[in-house]
């Protein structure tokens, strides 16, 4: 027995982990306040596109989202063809009139001519489904619309 | 008594619990995007009165499905869209408009009240080349706006604010300006320069 304990040879010392977590939880509160849950799971491709003039939609008032796209890769048996969503679910256009009335019914009374509906429309639509669905909203009176857009410059849009 | 040292408690999964919890709110979050061009649809009318407009006042935008613009009959580059339309809102060609510097040419709009931008579209057309065109058209208005929000501005005590940033503080609630008077200019300006923007089905 020694008194002089030999030092242990070779082996790096431990890299110290200890912030680690720390680094993670930054991250994490990152995401828990920038971002919220996801409302509807989108069944379609949904890339909007950019453009500089827009205002922001205001959360006071109530907003209705119609989406428009291509079925993205796992719903393929819809088609290849633009379709719109509405809640959960791929709509016909005759749904649509339905829907706003439903989303009035579940408003109070006071805030329904505040009604906004929110587009969000894929760039590669063509504008014949999102102006008949435009037609669809004059027939049941919902006219605040707005084309729910990305920011950047619209030059680029290609 | 010796004193012994508290022992040291392995937070060694600390890392991983809070990994578990990042990965489950990247997955289940997104980031919303919320704001876009504001348009209003013009109501279903029952009545068919034909209103009687001047070729020369409105501003005919065509979109085909090659998404190549149409700008009063001359084929154009969508850069050149906004100034097109900016100097044809701000011609004033009848005089009544004291705020235009446009060139005055009798053969375009006689002044901002009366001038209508009408947007067409093919089925075909490229959604987001619609959304290009029609925010080069708000665009035109926005310019228009800004510069008479300047001149405006400096009169009423709102020096060195453009239209977008009377809207903005307008709406502010931080903002600690006098909120009845901005409303005035802002009316004011929307008055002058409306935004005729008409889409045909």
């Amino acid at each position: 027995m020694s008194k002089f304990k030999k030092k242990k040879e070779g082996g790096l010392a431990p890299i110290n982990t200890a912030s680690l977590p720390d680094i993670v939880f930054m991250l994490l509160f990152f995401f828990m306040v920038a971002t919220v849950m996801r409302e509807d799971t989108l069944m379609i491709q949904n890339a909007l596109p950019v453009a500089n003039q827009i205002e922001k939609l205001d959360k006071k008032n109530p907003i209705s989202y119609i989406y428009i796209g291509k079925p993205s890769a796992n719903y393929k048996k819809f088609g290849t063809e633009a379709r719109i969503q509405l809640n959960d679910k791929f709509a016909d256009l005759g749904e649509v009139g339905t829907f706003i009335n439903a989303e009035r019914a579940a408003l109070r009374e006071e805030l329904i001519p505040f009604l906004t509906v929110s587009l969000k429309v894929d760039k590669e639509a063509n504008m014949g489904i999102v102006g008949d669905v435009k037609q669809e909203l004059r027939k049941v009176n919902a006219l605040k619309i707005n084309y729910t857009t990305g920011s950047g410059d619209a030059l680029t849009n290609k | 008594m010796a004193k012994r040292s508290a022992p040291e408690v392995n937070a060694g999964s600390m890392a991983d619990i809070a990994f578990l919890l990042l990965i489950f709110f990247l997955v289940t979050t997104t980031i919303e995007k919320d704001s876009g061009i504001n348009r209003k649809l013009p109501p279903i009318e029952e009545s068919e009165e034909d209103v009687i407009i001047k070729q020369k006042n409105i501003f005919t935008v065509l979109l085909n499905k090659n998404d190549h613009l149409l700008v009063e009959d001359e084929v154009m580059e969508l850069k050149n869209l906004r100034k097109a339309a900016v100097e044809f809102l701000d011609n004033g060609g009848d005089g009544s408009c004291t705020y235009c510097k446009g060139k005055k040419n009798p053969s375009s709009s006689d002044n901002p009240d009366k001038a209508i931008i009408s947007l067409k579209n093919d089925r075909e057309t490229s959604y987001s080349a619609y959304i290009s065109v029609q925010n080069e058209l708000v665009a035109a208005y926005n310019v228009l706006r800004n510069r008479r929000a300047l001149e405006i501005g400096a009169q009423k005590g709102f020096p060195k604010m453009n239209f977008i940033d009377m809207q903005d503080n307008y709406k502010d609630v931080r903002w600690n300006g006098n909120k009845e008077k901005l409303k005035d200019v802002i009316d004011q300006i929307k008055t002058e320069i409306p935004q005729k923007l008409s889409e045909v089905q």
